[in-house]
C-alpha cells in the first residue's frame, strides 16, 4: 500500500472520514468529555462553578467513601455477586446446551430453547414486577406455597439474608437462554468425527460428554470467564435497582457500587462523593480488564480483546 | 457419503446393548432437567398473566396463583377505561424505538463499513478510539451532568434516544460481518467511479441485510425495554416510556389511586391494585411476547455472528 502524505490521504479518504464523523463526535461527547469530568472527584462541586470552575478539595470526597466502610461493603458485594453469577450461570448454561444438543430431539430442542430464551427479552422493570408477584409478603406465590406446606410465611423484602441466593437465582433465570444459545453454537461447531470414533470404541454418552464435549468447550468457557472476570467490578444496575430499589433494609447484602453511586447522585445529591466512588470503580474496572485481557492473551492470543 | 455410511453401519454393529441403555438413561435425565429449566424460565410469565386475570378479592384472600381462582378482567377494563396515559406511554416507546433503531442502524453500519475498509489509513487508530470507551469511562456522574447541565436535555424526547444510539459492540459485530464481503465488489464499483458513500449505500447495505436485521432487533429491544434514561432524565409525565410507566406504577400505587379517583375512573378506594399491577405488566410485555416467536432466530444468529472475532 502506498502511503502518501498526511494531507493527501485526508483528501483521498475524505468521504470515509466524513462517514466516520458522526460516530467520532458521538463518542467524543458521551465518552471522552465525561472522562475529563473525572476531575469532579477531587472538587467541591457547586452549580455556579460547574465541572471545571468548582474549587478543588483534594481527597475529601474519597475520605468519606472509604472511612464510612461503604467502599469496602459495596466493592465486596459487587465482586462476590459477579463471581457467583459467573460460576452458576456458566455451569447451568453449559449443562443446558449439552443436554439440548445431545439429549433433545430437534423438535423439543426448539421448544426448550424458546422457553429458556424468553426471560432475556424482558426489561428488569418487568422482572421486578414478577419478583413482587413471587415474594410479596401478603400475596406472593412463595408464601402461598409455604402455607400449603404448613410453613410460616417469610418476609423476603425485609430480610437481607435471603437476597444473595435470590439474586443468584434471578440472574441465572435471566441469563440462561442467552448463554445456552452461545454454548450451543460452540458445541454445534465441534467436529462430529471425534464422537463417531469414540462411539465405535464403545464409549457411552456420559463418557463422550466428559471426555470430548467438555474438554472441547473449555477454550470457549475460559475465554468467556476471563472476560467476565474483567467486568467483575461492574454491577448490573438494572437488576439490583429493580429488585431492591431504595429499600435500605436490604443494603447490607445487596448494595453494589453502581447502586451506591446512583443514590449518592440522585437521592443525596452528593456530586463530589458519587464522582469519587464512580472514579474508584472506573479505575478498578480498567485494571481488572487489562489483567483479564493479559490472561486471555497468554491463553489464546487470537481471542484477546486487544 | 459412502465412507460415512460405512462408519454408521460399523458403529451400529458394535453398539452394544449397554451403550443403548445408557443413551436411554441419558435422554430421560436430559429431558427431565431441560423440562425443569424450561418451566423455571416460563412459569413466572404464566403467574403474571394468571394474576392479571384474577379478581382482586381472590388475590387478597388466596394470594397470587398459577391459575385464576376467580376469573376477572376487571383490572384490564379499569386500565383501559381511561387509556390516555397508557397510550401516550406506548406512543413514546414506539417513537423512541423506531427513531433509535433506524438512526442507530444507519450510524452503526456506516461506521462499521469505514472500519472494515482494509485500505483506510487510520482504520486501527479509529477502531481503538471507539474500543477504548468500553475499557474506561468517566462514570455516571460526569455523564449525567453533561446531559443535564451542559446539553440541557432533561425532559426532552431526544434524551431517550441519543445516549443509546451507538454501541461499540454492535459496531464490532457489524464490522466483522462486513469484512467478510469480498473486496472485489468494492474495487469494481470504484473503477466505475462510485464514491465511498454510494458503495456503502448501494452495494454494501443490501449485502449486509442479515447483520442489519440482527443488530436492528438488538437495538429495537434495547429501546423498547429502556427505562434507565427515563429514570435519570424524565420527570414530565407526557414523556414517560412504557417501561418507566410500569416502574412508576409498581412503586407508586398510591399516586395511581389518586390519579384514578380524580379522573373519575373509580369512586371508591376499592381499586384492584394488585391485579392492576399485573395487568400493566402484561400490557408492557405483550408486544414482545407476540413478536418473540418470529424474531427469536435473529437473536440466535446475532450471538453466533458476535462470537466470531472481528
Amino acid at each position: 500500500m502506498n502511503r502518501g502524505g498526511f494531507w493527501s490521504d485526508v483528501s483521498k479518504y475524505r468521504v470515509l472520514l466524513l462517514m466516520l464523523l458522526p460516530a467520532v463526535l458521538f463518542f467524543l461527547l458521551f465518552a471522552y468529555i465525561p472522562m475529563a469530568g473525572i476531575v469532579l472527584a477531587f472538587k467541591q462541586f457547586n452549580y455556579n462553578g460547574g465541572i471545571f470552575g468548582s474549587p478543588w478539595n483534594g481527597l475529601d470526597n474519597f475520605r468519606f467513601f472509604f472511612e464510612s466502610g461503604d467502599a469496602w461493603r459495596v466493592t465486596r458485594n459487587t465482586a462476590l455477586y459477579n463471581i457467583a453469577f459467573i460460576i452458576v450461570n456458566n455451569v447451568l448454561q453449559i449443562a443446558a446446551a449439552i443436554l439440548l444438543f445431545e439429549a433433545a430431539r430437534p423438535f423439543f430442542r426448539k421448544i426448550f430453547q424458546t422457553m429458556l430464551f424468553l426471560p432475556y427479552f424482558i426489561s428488569w422493570v418487568v422482572v421486578g414486577a414478577i419478583a413482587y408477584n413471587l415474594f410479596n409478603y401478603d400475596y406472593g406465590m412463595l408464601n402461598s406455597v409455604l402455607g400449603w406446606l404448613g410453613m410460616e410465611p417469610i418476609d423476603v423484602y425485609n430480610t437481607a439474608a435471603y437476597w444473595p441466593l435470590l439474586l443468584v437465582l434471578i440472574s441465572a433465570w435471566k441469563a440462561l437462554g442467552y448463554g445456552t444459545v452461545m454454548y450451543l453454537a460452540a458445541i454445534t461447531g465441534l467436529d462430529r468425527e471425534m464422537y463417531e470414533a469414540a462411539e465405535i470404541d464403545g464409549a457411552n454418552i456420559f463418557q463422550r460428554i466428559i471426555h470430548i464435549t467438555i474438554p472441547n468447550l473449555m477454550p470457549t468457557l475460559i475465554i468467556l470467564m476471563l472476560l467476565a472476570i474483567g467486568n467483575i467490578f461492574r454491577g448490573d444496575f438494572g437488576m439490583f435497582y429493580n429488585m431492591v430499589g431504595t429499600n435500605g433494609i436490604l443494603f447490607s447484602t445487596t448494595d453494589v457500587i453502581d447502586t451506591y453511586v446512583f443514590r449518592a447522585l440522585t437521592a443525596n445529591n452528593d456530586i463530589g462523593m458519587s464522582a469519587a466512588a464512580g472514579f474508584y470503580q472506573s479505575i478498578l474496572g480498567f485494571v481488572t480488564i487489562l489483567v483479564a485481557n493479559w490472561a486471555v492473551r497468554r491463553y489464546d492470543k487470537d481471542r484477546a480483546l486487544f | 457419503m459412502k465412507n460415512q455410511a460405512a462408519i454408521a453401519a460399523a458403529s451400529d454393529a458394535v453398539r452394544s446393548k449397554a451403550v443403548r441403555r445408557d443413551m436411554l438413561l441419558f435422554r430421560i435425565i436430559g429431558y427431565a432437567v431441560l423440562a425443569l429449566l424450561a418451566l423455571y424460565c416460563f412459569v413466572p410469565f404464566l403467574l403474571v398473566l394468571s394474576s392479571s386475570l384474577t379478581s382482586e378479592s381472590s388475590i387478597i384472600e388466596h394470594g397470587f396463583q398459577l391459575l385464576p381462582t376467580e376469573f376477572s378482567t376487571e383490572a384490564y377494563s379499569l386500565l383501559f377505561q381511561y387509556p390516555e396515559q397508557i397510550l401516550r406511554a406506548y406512543g413514546v416507546t414506539i417513537g423512541v424505538t423506531a427513531l433509535g433503531t433506524f438512526a442507530g442502524l444507519f450510524l452503526t453500519s456506516m461506521t462499521a463499513y469505514v472500519l472494515s475498509r482494509k485500505d483506510f489509513r487510520w482504520r486501527n487508530s479509529f477502531s481503538f478510539f471507539f474500543f477504548f470507551t468500553t475499557l474506561f469511562s468517566g462514570g455516571l456522574v460526569p455523564w449525567y451532568l453533561l446531559i443535564v447541565n451542559y446539553l440541557q436535555l432533561k425532559d426532552t424526547f431526544i434524551v431517550l434516544v441519543l445516549p443509546m444510539l451507538l454501541n461499540v459492540f454492535y459496531i464490532i459485530v457489524m464490522k466483522s460481518f462486513m469484512s467478510g464481503i469480498p473486496e472485489a465488489i468494492v474495487e469494481s464499483a470504484k473503477m466505475d467511479g462510485a464514491d465511498d458513500f454510494r458503495i456503502y449505500w448501494q452495494l454494501i447495505l443490501p449485502l449486509a441485510k442479515p447483520a442489519l436485521a440482527t443488530i436492528g432487533l438488538f437495538l429495537a429491544l434495547g429501546y423498547w425495554n429502556d427505562w434507565y434514561n427515563a429514570l435519570l432524565f424524565v420527570s414530565n409525565d407526557n414523556l414517560m416510556p412504557l417501561q418507566y410507566y410500569l416502574y412508576k406504577m409498581l412503586g407508586n400505587m398510591d399516586g395511581m389511586r389518586k390519579a384514578l379517583i380524580s379522573s373519575g375512573a373509580v369512586v371508591s378506594l376499592s381499586i384492584p391494585t394488585e391485579s392492576l399491577k399485573m395487568a400493566m405488566t402484561v400490557t408492557a410485555i405483550g408486544p414482545i411476547l407476540l413478536a418473540y416467536p418470529f424474531i427469536q432466530r435473529y437473536f440466535v444468529q446475532g450471538l453466533t455472528i458476535g462470537s466470531v472475532k472481528g
